[in-house]
């Protein structure tokens, strides 16, 4: 499906749905107001968002309601991030030292392209056909599967709801629950239709039962760990007094890749800094919480470079920018740098509950991506241009984000920008218009009184009204118009009170 | 204690009677309420759709309008939220009077929770985000409502959960508007209540809409005119 963006969908893409293919960004998807329009279309992906999001939401609230401190917590999260954003460039080399000491290959890529060219070079250079992955936004980000099928090489995701996404053909729509727009006998079917074609197979009689599901993975997953040399994965923080990079998992396949190969190559957003290990106390407690709603996740892997004997005994470290320091120069948007992608703002938004995480075209979608996108790239793309505007500012990204980020805020400010760039490019439209004319007619009251007296006068008509052209047909295809009253307030008071001043 | 009502834009021109109901509720609480007829608005829907500089305007505008004021009181909770929150932002350094949003004033400065209202009607409220998360105005509105005379209070299922109107969002992203007031509206008739009660006309005209063009059976009123309601 290929829809241009600004053009209204057709029924037809209507019909089908979204169905965005994988890549860094999704290619050939609407901007937002039309994609969301064909999601909620979608009976089945309402129900399964609906059901998803308000259990991840209940569970979430009970295990921080736990923390008596979690308001100082999510502070001092917020806090130990700024002070490492405000001096990123002599941490970044802190860590690159101590990584480099230990053993570690550091690598630095511009954007996505240098990211990919890097990791196709290393895979090449150990002639490896298949890869294996951690579940990483950062790869995502870049595109690093489809590069390296275009150089020859598969890639294999090895977390449970990134290979349902991966066998189906798919793209994550969540950061955390990747295929949570999916149900059990979706997965099921995709098992049964799939699995065979890229190893083994799933065993016939496979039930929609989480359990059967899980050990199909398992099993199909075990053979890929046990015969590929090379695996790839993010990083959920660096340290740079050591040079450690930290990975938190639910799994294990996530320390299978980390301890098995021979060659591990990690692609890590510079933002993921820490300055000290003593600042994960804060980070191990917030990160679990908000994401998955536990006291503490199962794996969490640590490593520093190579041990001699244990583990790979290549390492690789890919520091990516890709637009990182164009956010972090953007003095109300820097904030989102603070992201720890745990995705409890995806779970809490209203917005992201009704049209799911594909109708954003980005892999960061929900209220972080509203702002992610925009201040990784800028406004000029069309899509990135209508992110901002994706949400109503209820703010309920803001009160459970675990790092404090006003989302609300910097919304605002991208809508701003978005708006800028438009008159930067002297492009007129309808809105800057109604948004002069509504500004000039409030700039004095004798006008809105004016105003008022002529809808008042038009009353009659417009009481009915259910349809209107323009931009208010987008009010009136389901809401009625309110009714113009006799007069307005100003008119009554004057009326029978007479003014006061 | 003399009081400037800010009626808000929206509410001056649609729905007159939630200014009259507020000068009623002041008024019998001893209140001497002034209008100044120079109010026109707050700012909040050019600011949200991205043109802070006409909302700076505006929100100047308003600070010289109410200069001096001992209390500007609205009843909006998320025109209260935008010059109390938000103001600076887009008016650097502009001197704003002390603004508040009606539950706030009557509790809070009035200290009142009582204001002498009947209203023999089963009522549901919607917590609107902005009074909510942005001014905190926490239970105030129930404390009121509780006090009512006859009011029978419906719980709310997923009552914090945003209505779908947010300003240009109604428009600019009208399918997704129009889906979270429909769930919200379905949540509102599970409580079998009568009335839908809040304490933003712009929420309210979004959810009304919705109501009237389903043929939902329930009716919206503004908090201030159940509080205004006598036997």
């Amino acid at each position: 499906m290929t829809v241009t963006a600004g053009r209204p969908a057709t029924p037809a893409e209507h019909q089908a749905g979204l169905h965005p293919r994988p890549g860094a960004a999704f290619l050939g998807m609407p901007v937002f107001p039309d994609a969301a329009k064909i999601a909620l279309g979608d009976v089945q992906l309402r129900s399964n968002l609906g059901r998803a999001t308000h259990t991840i939401r209940a569970k979430r609230q009970r295990i921080v309601d736990e923390l008596p401190d979690w308001q100082d917590l999510r502070l001092a999260a917020a806090a130990i991030k700024d002070r490492t954003l405000a001096r990123l460039d002599s941490y970044l080399e802190e860590f690159e030292e101590g990584a480099t000491r230990a053993g570690a290959v550091v690598h630095w890529a511009k954007d996505a392209d240098e990211a990919c060219r890097i990791s196709i070079d290393i895979a090449g250079r150990h002639q490896a056909s298949d890869v294996v992955k951690v579940k990483s936004m950062a790869t995502q980000e870049v595109g690093l599967n489809e590069a390296l099928e275009r150089a020859g090489i598969r890639s294999w995701e090895t977390d449970l709801a990134e290979l349902i996404v991966q066998l189906g053909g798919d793209t994550p729509s969540h950061f955390l629950v990747p295929a949570i727009h999916r149900n059990r006998d979706e997965i099921r079917q995709i098992f049964l239709d799939h699995m065979g074609d890229v190893g083994l197979a799933a065993p016939t009689d496979l039930t929609n039962e989480p359990r059967r599901l899980a050990e199909a993975a398992r099993l199909h997953l075990r053979e890929k760990f046990l015969s590929t040399k090379v695996a790839f994965s993010g990083a959920n923080f660096a340290i740079a007094e050591t040079g450690t990079l930290v990975v938190v998992e639910s799994e294990g396949n996530g320390r299978m890749c980390l301890t098995l190969p021979d060659v591990l190559v990690s692609v890590v957003g510079i933002e993921k800094i820490l300055p000290t290990f003593a600042d994960l106390e804060v980070f191990l407690q917030v990160l679990p919480r908000s994401s998955t709603a536990e006291r503490m996740n199962p794996y969490t892997t640590m490593w520093t470079g190579v041990t001699p004997g244990d583990g790979p005994q290549e390492v690789h470290i890919i520091l990516l920018d890709n637009g990182r320091t164009r956010a972090l120069a953007n003095e109300v948007g820097r904030q989102a740098l603070r992201c720890i992608r745990c995705s409890a703002c995806l779970n809490v938004c209203p917005v992201y509950e009704r049209v799911g995480g594909h109708a954003y075209g980005s892999v960061y979608p929900g209220p972080i991506g509203a702002i992610l996108n925009p201040l990784l790239h800028g406004v000029t793309d069309p899509h990135d241009a209508a992110l901002p505007f994706a949400s109503s500012l209820c703010g309920a990204c803001y009160e459970v984000c675990p790092v404090a980020i006003d989302i609300p805020t910097v919304l605002i400010d991208q809508r701003a920008a978005a708006v800028r760039e438009k008159a930067h490019h002297k492009i007129p439209t309808a809105e800057s218009v109604a948004m002069s004319a509504a500004a000039w007619t409030f700039s004095d009251a004798r006008r809105l009184a004016a105003a008022q007296r002529v809808a008042s006068l038009g009353r009659g008509a417009a009481k009915h009204v259910r349809w209107l052209p323009g931009m208010l047909g987008g009010w009136t295809d389901s809401r009625a118009l309110p009714a113009v009253p006799k007069e307005s307030f100003r008119a009554w008071w004057s009326r029978t009170r007479g003014s006061s001043r | 204690m003399r009081v400037s009502l800010f009626l808000t834009c929206l509410a001056d021109t649609l729905y007159p009677s939630v200014g009259q109901a507020t000068v009623t509720v002041l008024e019998r609480l001893g209140c001497e309420v002034e209008f100044r007829s120079q109010q026109t608005c707050c700012g909040q829907m050019h600011m949200n759709t991205g043109y802070p500089e006409l909302a700076g305007d505006l929100v100047r505008g308003f600070a010289d309008t109410f200069a001096g004021a001992e209390a500007v009181v609205l009843p909006s909770g998320s025109c209260a939220a935008m010059l109390r929150r938000h103001a600076e932002h887009v008016a650097a350094g502009v001197t704003m009077p002390p603004v508040y949003e009606l539950s706030e004033f009557l509790i809070d400065v009035l200290g009142v929770t009582d204001v002498g209202a009947t209203f023999e009607h089963s009522v549901t409220y919607h917590p609107t985000c902005h009074s909510l998360r942005l001014l905190g105005v926490g239970d105030r509105p129930y404390q009121l409502l509780r006090a009512v005379r006859g009011l029978r209070l419906q719980e709310l299922s997923d009552a914090q959960q945003c209505c779908g109107f947010g300003g240009t969002f109604a428009l600019k992203n009208a399918e997704t508007s129009s889906a979270m007031g429909h769930d919200k509206i379905e949540f509102v008739l599970d409580t079998g209540a009568e009335f839908l009660c809040a304490s933003d006309a712009s929420c309210l005209m979004h959810l009304s809409g919705i109501a009237a063009k389903e043929g939902a059976p329930v009716q919206t009123l503004h908090l201030a005119e159940i509080l205004a309601s006598t036997a």
